[in-house]
């Protein structure tokens, strides 16, 4: 077993390194197609005072004049030697900012996970469970309404509510303003972004976790369960719930994007230093060593998501062969 | 002090824009503007003086300045930051700005001399510029490579604390700073981009101060903040190019200028907070405005006008002669609700006379290769000399030149004046000058210059010293109440 999971993730590792490279490529040729200007980025509000002499110069100094295809070299090299190049937006090299940047994205999406799982898990077993009942109809029609809403409605509301409403909460930022990076401060702060950015994750989850549970109860074994007198509770969470959850945990994989795009969103609101923000900057600004590495990134996070997944669903379940 | 900022500068070296009108904390110019906008000398040791051939400025430098690292400031670091400003190689994104620097110099370890390619009246005025270290600028590559954006080492009355890029900005006062240690001993800017977010967050008492929009500011009325508003010289403005067949006209120029309700504009779209516009010089900067260059609002004249350039009124209210609709396009920065607003309101007040205006809202790259033949809504503006930003907006020798004259606005009559007022040597000569342009322009515009928008701040009432200025189009806290705060004190 666990050989054959040893050889699932080299296959998947080995098939991610041509994924990676073609997403870097794609992401290059992508931007170099795009109609933004990386000139007006590097001028900012200089631009609408400069000369069409003083733009020439410098876009031929900063080589924004060579080929896609000559700007793809020069950064492909680097990146081997181990050089992700210098951003442009940011005006630091891109390994510093994303150092910098993505620890805070990823406790962010961690603790914003986890919230989700636990809302999605208990919420779904208990709708499920008590299927027609008050929880349910409340449960279900919520979770059908909040799929419609953004996450940054929701996240204003949010500090409407308990941050300028009822004061629990600071408004936004990664401490007080001035404040040390301490963890009470952080873990202060980190309460408001994190809940939104797992509620706002959650609807689909709770329904599908309610969905897959009540078609666990209508198979053989469950009904087996009952029919030999096991207590409900043990029926639904002994029977029913893990092999409810196998389809789950592959859909938890699935939805690393949906969890980057909430966390560009939330980051934004609760002014909250993540590498999420510098996805738009970069984006905007046409900065092919930057964007580059983020998309090559964000591939990486869904590859590895649903790398995890699967290993995860092969270990859980002796039935799944780990074949690829 | 704890500050609230929507704009997070990208980086702090002066060649790529940082401070270059002054009031940075970080780093000092040869000269700076005081609240009267009158020029200080900051390093120079006394505001330098021209000689008699109007194109050599000697600058006596003061003595005994250390920059932040402890090393001394002299004439090698002044000349070094101009040459890299100048030279290409650096990739200076305001080189655009000192075209008339063609020299610098040194004489000696406390002068140097600046030579320039013309009579420059506001010379003076471009010397805001922070001064770097030598050393910082040693090697000829672009500015944005360089670490020194993010780890600058100025002179100035603060020194650059810590910044966490995204979060915020800690500056610490610079104890060994010659105009005095500042009382206010530590500044913290806490970015936060989104106008609403700022406001809760200000209500919630976590800041000192901020910048909002006029709207947004008037809520806090009756708080714990003070509302502070500053007049700028900021202005709005649509762009006629002239090679379009209908806004290339004189008659429809001239009449649009009427048509347009300014004050009605400023009311409804700003709660009032603004003046009108109708030349780039504003009514703040009294002595170089001059009263008879301003269009009153007169629709009937507008019509008037119209009627009698032969631009006649269809059946559908649009006006045509000789076959071709009065019909133009308008552009604005899509992402720009300010801008929008204002293309709303003047296509409202250019449909009242007659004239069909269609939007478009779009991005700056989009907008640039089209500002030859379609309007556009355009901002800028200095409060500190005529000649900074209106030479290049106005003169011919700038006409279809990046931004500066995007219109390509052509009237012997402007460039003459202008010229004149540039190379003027007596300082009512010039005075003279700038109204003759403005009254030239005023005769044949190419522009409909719509407000100067004024700046609103809040300011949480602990300090004394504050006084207030004349704002230039700039972003963020550098300006507005806190271009002094190094003279603040904190309230007993």
């Amino acid at each position: 077993m666990s050989r054959e999971l040893g050889a699932l993730v080299l296959r998947r590792l080995a098939f991610a390194v041509p994924v990676l490279v073609i997403v870097a490529i794609g992401v290059f040729l992508l931007a170099a197609s795009s109609p933004f200007d990386p000139i007006y980025q590097y001028y900012g509000v200089d631009v609408f005072t400069a000369t069409d002499a003083d733009l020439a110069a410098t876009r031929a100094r900063l080589g924004l004049d060579d080929g896609v295809f000559q700007q793809l070299g020069r950064w492909l090299s680097g990146v081997l030697s181990g050089d992700l190049g210098s951003s442009r937006s940011f005006r630091q090299p891109v390994g510093e900012v994303i150092a910098e940047r993505l620890p805070w994205t990823i406790l962010l999406v961690t603790v914003g996970l986890l919230v989700a799982l636990l809302l999605a898990l208990v919420a779904g077993t208990v709708a499920a469970w008590r299927q027609g009942g008050m929880f349910d109809r409340v449960v279900t029609a919520i979770g059908h309404a909040m799929e419609g809403i953004p996450p940054f409605v929701l996240a204003l509301v949010a500090i409407a509510v308990f941050a300028l409403g009822l004061r629990w909460l600071p408004v936004a930022g990664l401490t007080d303003a001035g404040a040390p990076a301490t963890v009470g401060q952080i873990t202060r702060h980190l309460v408001l972004p994190a809940l939104v950015l797992g509620v706002s994750q959650t609807p689909w989850l709770v329904l599908h976790v309610r969905g897959s549970l009540l078609g666990a109860f209508a198979e053989d074994h469950v009904a087996g369960a009952r029919a030999r007198g096991l207590s409900e509770p043990v029926v639904v969470l002994r029977h029913a719930l893990p092999t409810a959850l196998l389809p789950f945990v592959t859909l938890l994989g699935t939805r690393v994007p949906e969890l980057v795009t909430g966390a560009v969103l939330v980051e934004t609101v609760f002014s909250w230093p993540g590498i999420a923000e510098a996805v738009v900057t970069s984006a905007l600004a046409v900065d092919f060593p930057m964007i580059a590495a983020l998309a090559v990134l964000a591939t990486a996070a869904v590859l590895l998501g649903s790398l995890l997944a699967d290993v995860a669903v092969a270990v859980a379940d002796p039935r799944v062969r780990a074949d690829g | 002090m704890v500050l609230a900022d929507g704009f997070e500068p990208e980086s702090l070296h002066p060649l790529l824009g940082y401070g270059t009108e002054g009031a940075s904390k970080i780093f000092d110019g040869l000269v700076a503007h005081d609240a009267q906008r009158t020029l200080q000398p900051v390093l120079a040791a006394k505001l330098p003086e021209r000689a008699p051939d109007a194109l050599t400025w000697t600058v006596p430098l003061r003595a005994g300045v250390t920059f932040h690292d402890g090393s001394t400031f002299d004439a090698d670091d002044v000349v070094a930051t101009y040459r890299a400003l100048l030279d290409p190689a650096y990739a200076s994104s305001i080189r655009s700005d000192f075209t008339t620097i063609a020299r610098v110099e040194k004489i000696d370890a406390q002068t140097v001399r600046f030579t320039t390619t013309r009579p420059d009246a506001a010379f003076l005025h471009r010397l805001t510029l922070g001064i770097v270290p030598a050393e910082s600028v040693a090697t000829p590559a672009p500015a944005a490579d360089s670490p020194f954006g993010t780890a600058p080492v100025g002179t100035g009355p603060y020194r650059l604390g810590e910044w966490r890029k995204g979060r915020s900005m800690r500056l610490v006062a610079n104890d060994g700073y010659f105009g005095g240690a500042p009382a206010v001993k530590e500044i913290t800017v806490v970015f936060a981009v989104d106008d609403n977010t700022r406001a809760q967050r200000l209500s919630s008492g976590e800041f000192d101060g901020t910048v909002l929009p006029p709207a947004l500011a008037a809520t806090f009325q009756g708080s714990e903040y003070t509302v502070l508003d500053h007049p700028s010289a900021d202005y709005r403005t649509i762009t006629l190019p002239t090679a379009h067949p209908v806004t290339g006209d004189p008659a429809v120029r001239l009449a649009l200028n009427f048509a347009v309700d300014r004050q009605g504009m400023i009311d409804a779209l700003f709660a009032g907070k603004g003046a009108p516009a109708s030349t780039p010089i504003p009514e703040v900067l009294t002595e170089y405005a001059e009263p008879a260059a301003q269009f009153r609002f007169d629709r009937a004249e507008a019509e008037r006008i119209l009627d009698a350039a032969g631009w006649l009124r269809g059946p559908d209210g649009t006006r045509a002669r000789g076959g071709v609709p009065a019909r133009f396009t308008l552009m604005y920065a899509a992402t720009d609700s300010i801008r929008r607003d204002f293309a709303q309101a003047f296509t409202s007040d250019a449909r009242a006379v007659g004239v069909d205006v269609a939007l478009e809202g779009l991005g700056w790259e989009a907008i640039e290769p089209r500002m030859g033949a379609d309007a556009l809504v355009l901002g800028g503006g200095s409060p500190f000399d005529p000649d900074i930003v209106s030479y290049p907006l106005l003169h011919s020798s700038y006409a279809g030149d990046g931004f500066n004259n995007p219109a390509s606005y052509v009237n012997p009559a402007v460039d003459a004046a202008l010229d004149k007022a540039r190379e003027a040597v007596d300082p009512a000569a010039r005075v003279a000058a700038v109204k003759e342009w403005q009254r030239a322009y005023a005769a044949a515009p190419g522009f409909v210059f719509l407000a100067f928008l004024d700046h609103s701040y809040l300011v949480r009432d602990r300090w004394d010293g504050y006084q207030q200025a004349v704002d230039p189009h700039s972003h963020g806290t550098t300006w507005g109440p806190w271009w002094n705060v190094e003279d603040w004190t904190p309230r007993p």
